[in-house]
C-alpha cells in the first residue's frame, strides 16, 4: 500500500515539477521578506525537489533510507546557511513545511488524502531535521565565538625592548586566566623581557577570585627572574581592594599603564647603570 | 548597624538562580544595573558588586548552588539596593570562624565573606548545619 502512495505521489510530484516548485519558491520567499533573493531560493529548492523526487522513487517513504541521504545534505547545507544568515529556525523549517501547503490543493482529492499524509509526514522529518541542524549549527557558532573571544581578549604586547603588557579586558574567570598566564610566561621568555604590565584597566571588578589569579600570574612571572607590576588601579577598585583586605604585598601597583611604563624602564635604566652599560639599547 | 526607626520599603525583587559561572557574571551585571538605579557612586557600586560577586560565588561553590534576588529598598529619602542569597546547601557550622578574616574550608584566600560583611553597609548572615544558608546585604546611596 505504502508503494502506491509513493508512486502516485511520484507521479503527482514529477508531472507539476514546475509549477509547484514556482509556488513553494514564492511562498518561501514571502516570508524571508526580502533577506534573501528569490534566485537563491529558485536554486535552493530547485535542487531540494531534484533530490525529494529521487529520494522517494528509491526510498519510498521511509526517511531514514539511504536514498534521502542526498536530501539531508541539501538540507544541511541550507540550514547553515541560514542559521549563519540569521534566520530563525522557524524560518529555517518553513522552508521545507511550505512545501505541505503548496501540494495541499493537489493532492485533496479523497483517494490522494492517504498519500498526503503519508508526504507530510516524510516533511515532518524534514522540517524537524533542519531545525536540529540549525540548532547544532548555532552551538557551533557560539563555541567558536567563545574561543575566539579567549584568546582575542588576552593579547600580550610588546611595549618596549624587554617590557611585556597584558591589557586586561571583561571577567576574569579561571579559564581566561589560565591563558593570560600562559601567554604572558611564554612572552617573556620569546621577546627575553624583564618587566611584566598586567593592566587591568578594562576589568569591571577585582573580587577575591580575580585577586588571587592576579598575585598567582605574578608570582609565576617572578619565579622566571621577571618584574611584574599590576596597572589600571582606578580608585574604586582600590577601595574596594581595601575593604576587602587583599594584601598585595611587595607587588607594585600603578593607576595608570603609562606610570607602569614609566616604573620599568627606570628600573631597566638602573640595572644598566649598575652594570656599567648605561643608557637604552 | 541598622539606624533610624522608619521602615524599610522594597521594591519587587528580581530572583536569579546560581547554579553556573556565567550566573555569578549575570549577578554581577544585575547588581550593577540596580545600583545605577539607586544612584549609588561608583565606589558604592563597585563595592556592592563586588561583595555580590563574592557571595555569589560561595553560594555556588559551598552552597551547592542557589538563587540570588535583588531589589531597590527605600528608607525615608534614602534609597540602597538590597541583594539575598540562599542556598540549601550544608550550612556553616561556625559563623564566626566563617568571618574570619583568612579562614577558608576551599581553596580561596577566606576574605569573601568577611570581605562581604566590610564592603556593605548591613550584612545580614543567617546559617546553621543542614539548614542551608542566607546571606542579606544592603548598600545605601549616600
Amino acid at each position: 500500500m505504502a508503494h502506491d502512495e509513493s508512486d502516485r505521489l511520484l507521479s503527482l510530484l514529477s508531472e507539476g515539477r514546475d509549477e509547484f516548485i514556482a509556488r513553494w519558491v514564492s511562498t518561501v520567499t514571502s516570508t524571508l521578506a526580502g533577506r534573501i533573493t528569490p534566485a537563491e531560493v529558485q536554486q535552493d529548492l530547485t535542487d531540494l525537489y531534484g533530490a525529494l523526487i529521487v529520494a522517494l522513487r528509491d526510498g519510498g517513504l521511509a526517511t531514514r533510507n539511504e536514498a534521502y541521504g542526498e536530501v539531508r545534505s541539501l538540507l544541511t547545507e541550507l540550514s547553515r546557511s541560514r542559521a549563519r544568515q540569521g534566520f530563525s529556525p522557524t524560518e529555517t523549517a518553513f522552508g521545507v513545511f511550505a512545501l505541505k501547503e503548496v501540494l495541499e490543493p493537489a493532492l485533496s482529492r479523497s483517494e490522494d488524502i492517504a498519500a498526503y499524509l503519508q508526504f507530510a509526514r516524510v516533511l515532518d522529518d524534514l522540517g524537524l531535521y533542519t531545525v536540529e541542524t540549525h540548532a547544532k549549527t548555532r552551538e557551533e557558532i557560539i563555541s567558536a565565538q567563545a574561543e575566539q573571544l579567549l584568546e582575542l581578549s588576552t593579547p600580550v604586547v610588546k611595549l618596549w625592548d624587554g617590557i611585556v603588557g597584558v591589557p586586561l579586558v571583561g571577567t576574569l574567570d579561571s579559564a581566561r586566566t589560565q591563558v593570560v598566564m600562559e601567554k604572558l610566561l611564554q612572552s617573556l621568555l620569546d621577546q627575553n623581557a624583564t618587566h611584566a604590565i598586567v593592566d587591568i584597566t578594562g576589568v569591571p571588578s577585582v573580587d577575591t577570585q580575580v585577586a588571587q589569579h592576579l598575585l598567582k600570574t605574578v608570582v609565576a612571572a617572578r619565579m622566571m627572574g621577571a618584574e611584574c607590576t599590576i596597572s589600571g588601579i582606578r580608585p574604586q577598585i582600590a577601595q574596594t581592594i581595601v575593604a576587602l583586605g587583599i594584601e598585595f604585598g611587595d607587588i607594585t601597583t600603578k593607576a595608570t599603564l603609562a606610570d607602569a611604563l614609566r616604573h620599568a624602564l627606570r628600573r631597566i635604566e638602573q640595572r644598566e647603570a649598575a652594570a656599567g652599560i648605561g643608557g637604552l639599547a | 548597624m541598622t539606624s533610624g526607626v522608619e521602615p524599610v520599603e522594597e521594591s519587587t525583587a528580581e530572583e536569579s538562580p546560581i547554579v553556573g559561572n556565567g550566573d555569578v557574571v549575570r549577578a554581577r551585571q544585575t547588581v550593577r544595573t540596580l545600583a545605577q538605579q539607586a544612584r549609588l557612586s561608583l565606589v558604592d557600586q563597585t563595592k556592592l558588586v563586588t561583595a555580590a560577586s563574592e557571595l555569589a560565588r560561595n553560594t555556588l561553590t559551598y552552597g551547592g548552588g542557589g538563587t540570588m534576588r535583588v531589589s531597590i529598598v527605600t528608607r525615608g529619602s534614602r534609597t540602597g539596593v538590597k541583594v539575598t542569597f540562599r542556598d540549601d546547601g550544608p550550612g556553616i557550622p561556625d559563623l564566626d570562624l566563617a568571618l574570619t578574616d583568612g579562614w577558608s574550608s576551599g581553596r580561596g584566600m577566606g576574605l569573601g565573606l568577611s570581605g562581604a560583611r566590610r564592603l556593605a553597609d548591613e550584612f545580614e548572615l543567617v546559617s546553621a548545619p543542614g539548614k542551608g544558608t542566607q546571606v542579606v546585604v544592603v548598600k545605601w546611596a549616600r
